[in-house]
């Protein structure tokens, strides 16, 4: 599935000699807490990443944030702050390594790294080893708090 | 209550229509007996001024189904935990009444519990179990099956009203330490602890949750949310798999630490078992 969506986007660009890599959790790196490169190559789809904001099941960024984005929807958890105009306080890089893990930028934070594959304790094992998002999903979800901006 | 004020404040600009704080006025009063849901945190909980039970923390509808025995669903299963507790049954032909004459004598085990018997870490699961393998020739019930839970919430209501009063030092001080490692310890795939919900974010609302202490001075609980008395080891692991991590096993050396140490966060409120919880 994310092959195909590689292969097509780099058909759609013409570099049909790229063949975009996804870069590892543990090969991302970090210079204080953000992330300037790509994780896949391919553009972040806003609207994929609103979706993905929302899914209880990949980011549930709502349990801990307000985003005004999505008055539509009820609860907006309150554990951290509002979203609203986040990208004009960050940018695409700093929100990347947020996004990828947050505890880069803020030490022992309670926002869960959503693309680690170890480092942590007992996990389930249908979960054990594996990212709470997948590099796409991450690349839609900055994709898509690149649209909250305050004018 | 006041905690973060500024994200209500927020909140309540924007128009957004929940009740993310818990209401201090509001008073736990069943049978004309004034529970104690809010009181000053024992020294040893080094991170909170004040402890709350988490009747505090439930909408207005939840917590008025525990000011009224008669609204309170888990007074159906209390019946039958007074049919189980006269039921005969094992190998040796008694009941728990054939020793046990009057359910009221457990008047003050719930505020104790766990506690150290003969050296080990005690819960009140086990000590069922032990009267019922060891005394009756019974087989033991699931660890939080609902006859366990029917009969422990029995006699944990004998208790009720009384503060919960967990020993933690002496012979509990390393049962006691090993629960309040586990406690800060980071789980699962979401790598969260208990303490950054309940310590450093109760009062909060993640997403449709309004967080609470994690207190177990209300178990077993009634749910609303699976209809029926849940077990404290059962509540554990249900936060546990919320953060994608393996939880430990019910009766396992790390949950009993664990809730000895939850249960020690509590002392000083009342015991309220059967609580009404979502
Ligand atoms: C368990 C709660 C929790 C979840 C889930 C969560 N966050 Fe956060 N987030 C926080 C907290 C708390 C902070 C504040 C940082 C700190 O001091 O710990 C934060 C900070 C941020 C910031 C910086 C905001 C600013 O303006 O300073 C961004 C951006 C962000 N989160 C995005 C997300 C996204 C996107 C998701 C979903 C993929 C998400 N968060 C999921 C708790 C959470
Ligand atoms: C054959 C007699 C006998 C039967 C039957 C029996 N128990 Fe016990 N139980 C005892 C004795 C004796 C003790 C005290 C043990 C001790 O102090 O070490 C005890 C202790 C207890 C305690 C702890 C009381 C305290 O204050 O420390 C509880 C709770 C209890 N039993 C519950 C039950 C339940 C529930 C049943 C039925 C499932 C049951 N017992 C059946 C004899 C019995
Ligand atoms: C991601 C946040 C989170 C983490 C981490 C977490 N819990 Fe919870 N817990 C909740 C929520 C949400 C509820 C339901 C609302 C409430 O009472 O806080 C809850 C409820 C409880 C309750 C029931 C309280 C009552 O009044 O009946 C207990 C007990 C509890 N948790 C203990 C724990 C323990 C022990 C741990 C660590 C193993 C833990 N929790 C980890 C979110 C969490």
């Amino acid at each position: 599935m994310k092959k195909t969506i590689v292969a097509v986007a780099a058909l759609l660009l013409g570099t049909s000699s790229v063949y975009a890599e996804v870069i590892a959790p543990k090969n991302v790196v970090y210079q204080d807490g953000a992330v300037s490169k790509s994780l896949t190559g391919v553009a972040g789809d806003p609207a994929a990443g609103r979706k993905a904001f929302l899914n209880r099941k990949q980011g549930n960024c709502l349990a801990c944030h307000v985003n005004s984005d999505m008055a539509d929807q009820p609860f907006h958890g309150e554990v951290g702050p509002s979203l609203d105009g986040v990208a004009t306080r960050w940018s695409e890089a700093e929100l990347r390594g947020i996004v990828s893990n947050s505890k880069k930028t803020f030490e022992g934070t309670i926002m869960p790294a959503f693309y680690i594959d170890s480092g942590y304790n007992r996990p389930l094992d249908k979960f054990a080893g594996k990212s709470i998002l997948t590099a796409q999903q991450v690349e839609d979800i900055v994709a898509y708090l690149m649209t909250l901006k305050t004018e | 209550m006041g905690f973060k004020p500024f994200v209500t404040t927020a909140l309540a600009i924007m128009g957004m229509a929940f009740a993310a704080q818990a209401d201090e006025n509001a008073k736990l009063v069943i049978d004309g007996q004034t529970m104690i849901t809010q009181t000053k945190a024992p020294a040893f909980v080094e991170n909170l001024d004040e402890i709350y039970s988490g009747w505090v923390f439930r909408s207005d509808e939840t917590q008025a189904l525990q000011l009224d025995d008669f609204d309170n669903p888990g007074f159906v299963f209390l019946d039958q935990g007074i049919d189980l507790f006269n039921t005969v049954d094992g190998s040796e032909g008694k009941s728990c009444a054939s020793c046990h004459e009057n359910v009221e004598d457990f008047a003050g085990l719930r505020a104790k519990m766990p506690r150290i018997k003969d050296g080990k870490l005690q819960t009140m699961e086990e000590q069922v179990n032990e009267c019922r393998t060891t005394r009756m020739g019974a087989e033991p019930w699931k660890y939080s099956g609902s006859q366990m839970t029917a009969v422990t919430a029995l006699i944990s209501l004998q208790s009720r009203g009384m503060p919960v009063d967990v020993a933690v030092d002496g012979a509990a001080a390393p049962f006691w330490e090993k629960g309040k490692e586990i406690y800060y310890t980071r789980y699962g795939q979401l790598d969260l602890a208990c303490a950054n919900c309940h310590e450093d974010n109760y009062d909060t609302m993640i997403r449709a949750d309004h967080l609470s202490q994690g207190q177990v001075n209300g178990f077993p609980t009634y749910r609303l949310k699976n209809a029926k008395l849940n077990s404290i080891q059962g509540r554990f692991k249900g936060c546990m798999k919320n953060v994608r991590a393996k939880p430990f096993k019910e009766g396992s050396e790390e949950f009993k630490a664990l809730e000895l140490y939850v249960a020690s966060r509590g002392n000083g409120l009342s015991v309220e078992s059967p609580s009404v919880r979502n």
